[in-house]
């Protein structure tokens, strides 16, 4: 794993000293708000509707133990005792008092963590396949460019004030784990004919109020031009982007304005100079990240313990089913640790459960710890001899929802329960929804879907990429959920279509229930997914059953 | 002055703690909505929400909210409104929380 260098280490505690001057200045009166709020915003904290929130950039996803025993800490001493982790591999901490915000800073930097650009228009925190460097389906393991992307766009004195905030994924599978179609730019891994691994560059997706799919700008990027061709992206859109209306600033109008082919020749106009001016010394420090990253010493052992329980224990063997995907390394498996217990709030953790994640890993995970972007942990490396012990210990935890991927892995944002823009919830559908399905017994009937909830149209639960999308709206003082069908955040990414007028609150989850009862009627076969009946049948018969005419359907 | 004048508090968060307060009729903040002071007339709200605005070592964002009058006090009228009287719904944490336990102690 990556540690900080000298210069990072000095550059997170001079920023957490700076921002503890600027907190004592705040609170004695020499800042007044106006002043203080963009300052604590670029260091992730905003004001929420309850309380302040505290940001924190897990970069590409991944901690160490000790870092996610420092969240439970900061967690307990300074929160309500968990935290949540977000769709952009943040973590939010949802009751940080203002004068204790310098301390919660100074204890990540304790561990190389922080808060800075997680707010502002800048370059976000660098999201990545959560299974970065386990899978088996991976070309090479994204994260040395993930992270060489956030040495390069940490205080990029060129890009602390760009027309919108700017976020970069990246990806080394074919099979696309991080949304890249729908990320201001999407970098995924590609092999040209020669065999060499390069980048497939996307630019100018996005979601909130103007949903957008990214188009290719290259083809083929060799990885030594990463940062000048990434540079001469956002060299292009600072110049061109639209600082006159808020809700046009994003590259993706840029993009859509000025036409991805015009685009695509300005980049590569500015890209004949960015490159003239990289010297090399970005390869240099690549080489020494790509050595922080080496894969761990997998073990060879015999996979017998775990083809045992597979065999016996039926609880093991439903979890294992759902909750576990192919590593690249034989005898190993990828785990993914569902933070979506039915009836819990989607992305939540307690300490407690912070605590044994960081055990789990250090015991029987390489010390390697996931967040993915739908809100669950991933140990990416576990011997699969090791999965029963694994099991029992998550169980024991809370932690052991068998469910990856199926109706109740529900992404849903803070929503109106903590978010200052929500236009209504979004918790509680989700909660609700996973309970309700939970009852009728009929999630593993269905089987993988995708549902996202979003709380206003800003789309920070991706709810446009969701086979199932939930819009919560404010109509006439009422919350009202919209419903899209159809999206698709993967490598066959689509945004979703909009059916139909909206429901209430209380109505949600009967409709919800209509449109998969009318899809198990209409698949062809169990192995026939929504999103692929949906696709086969177009709208009309799931508009039907949503809208409640569809009774035909029983006829049928 | 419009004759069709909703009703307003002046509402804000704690600066340190970030709690949600109400402007009271003394010009103090209170936690509860039913303490606030409702302003029946646009210009005494907005004169009190330029006083509270100007309060920055108390509170932060003041903003007025529309509000009714109830046995109890103002009431919230909006969705939003009534959510930040309490806290979230997936957590007994905030104000619902807070409050309940001042109760007992008292
Ligand atoms: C709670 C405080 C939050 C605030 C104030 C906030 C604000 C916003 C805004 C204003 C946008 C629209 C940006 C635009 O289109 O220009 C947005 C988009 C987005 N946010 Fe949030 N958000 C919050 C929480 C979250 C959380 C919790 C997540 C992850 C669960 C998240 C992830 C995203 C994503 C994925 C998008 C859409 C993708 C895109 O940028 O196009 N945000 N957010
Ligand atoms: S989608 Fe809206 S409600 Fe949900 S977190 Fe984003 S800004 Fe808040």
């Amino acid at each position: 794993m990556y540690s900080y260098s000298d210069f990072d280490e000095g550059f997170v505690r001079t920023r957490v000293a700076q921002f503890a001057g600027q907190v004592a200045r705040r609170l004695d009166g020499s800042l007044t708000e106006e002043e203080f709020r963009p300052l604590r915003l670029m260091n992730g904290l905003y004001l929420q509707l309850h309380a302040y929130m505290l940001r924190v950039a897990i970069p590409y996803g991944t901690l160490s133990p000790r870092q996610m025993r420092q969240l439970a800490m900061i967690a307990d001493t300074y929160d309500k005792g968990y935290g949540h982790f977000t769709t952009r591999q943040n973590i939010q901490f949802n009751w940080p008092k203002l004068p204790d915000v310098p301390a919660i800073l100074g204890a990540l930097a304790d561990v190389e963590m922080h808060a800075i650009q997680t707010s502002g228009n800048c370059v976000r925190n660098v999201t990545a396949d959560h299974f970065a460097g386990a899978a088996a389906d991976e070309i090479e393991d994204p994260r040395p460019y993930a992270e060489l992307l956030r040495q390069w766009s940490m205080d990029h004195p060129e890009f602390q004030f760009l027309p919108r905030k700017f976020k970069i994924a990246i990806t080394g599978s074919p099979h696309d784990r991080a949304v890249t179609r729908a990320h201001d730019i999407g970098l995924r891994m590609v092999r040209n004919s020669a065999g060499e691994s390069g980048f497939e560059v996307i630019v100018g997706g996005g979601l909130g109020r103007t949903p957008m799919l990214g188009h290719v700008v290259r083809q083929f990027l060799p990885i030594a031009d990463l940062l000048p061709y990434v540079e001469a992206v956002l060299s292009v859109y600072n110049t061109l982007g639209r600082r006159d209306n808020k809700y046009k600033a994003r590259i993706k109008i840029t993009v859509h304005e000025t036409g991805a082919a015009e685009i695509t020749r300005m980049v590569e106009e500015r890209f004949v100079e960015t490159r003239a001016q990289f010297g090399g010394a970005d390869q240099a420090l690549l080489a020494d990240i790509r050595a922080a990253f080496a894969p761990p010493a997998f073990r060879n052992a015999d996979t017998a313990a775990y083809d045992a329980a597979y065999r016996t224990d039926g609880a093991f063997r439903a979890w294992a089913d759902t909750n576990l995907s192919a590593h690249r390394v034989d005898g190993y498996a990828i785990v993914t640790v569902s933070l979506k217990a039915h009836g819990d709030t989607p992305g939540d953790a307690t300490g407690a459960q912070m605590r044994v994640l960081a055990d789990l890993a250090e015991t029987y995970g390489h010390s390697d710890l996931r967040i993915s972007h739908e809100q669950n942990v991933i140990l990416p490396h576990v011997h699969k001899s090791d999965l029963p012990a694994v099991y029992a210990a998550l169980k024991a935890a809370g932690l052991a929802t068998a469910n990856i991927g199926l109706l109740s892995d529900i992404i849903a944002c803070p929503g109106m329960d903590y978010c200052s823009l929500a236009t209504a919830r979004s918790i509680p559908v989700a909660q609700e929804l996973a309970l309700h399905f939970k009852a009728l017994d009929l999630e593993h009937d269905i089987g993988p879907i995708k549902l996202k909830i979003s709380g206003c149209i800003n789309a920070c639960g991706h709810h446009h990429v969701g086979h199932i999308g939930i819009l919560g709206l404010d109509r006439a003082g009422v919350e009202n959920y919209q419903i899209t069908l159809g999206g698709d955040g993967s490598e066959t990414a689509a945004i979703g279509e909009k059916i139909g007028p909206g429901f209430a609150y209380d109505e949600v989850t009967p409709a919800i229930e209509r449109l998969l009862r009318a899809y198990l009627e209409l698949r062809l076969e169990a192995g026939e997914s929504f999103i692929n009946a949906y696709r086969r049948l177009g709208p009309a018969p799931f508009k039907a059953a949503l809208y409640g005419t569809g009774d035909h359907l029983d006829a049928a | 002055m419009s004759r069709s004048f909703t009703p307003k508090v002046v509402t804000a968060n704690d600066l340190r703690l970030g709690d949600v307060v109400y402007l009271t009729q003394s010009g103090k903040w209170s936690r509860l909505h039913g303490e606030a002071h409702l302003f029946t007339d646009e210009d005494s709200a907005n004169a009190a929400l330029a006083s509270a605005a100007a309060q920055s070592l108390v509170v932060v964002g003041a903003y007025l909210a529309d509000a009714k009058a109830g046995p109890h006090g103002p009431e919230p009228v909006h969705f939003r409104e009534l959510f930040r009287t309490r806290g979230p719904s997936n957590y007994a944490h905030g104000k619902q929380a807070d409050l309940a336990a001042a109760q007992k102690v008292a």
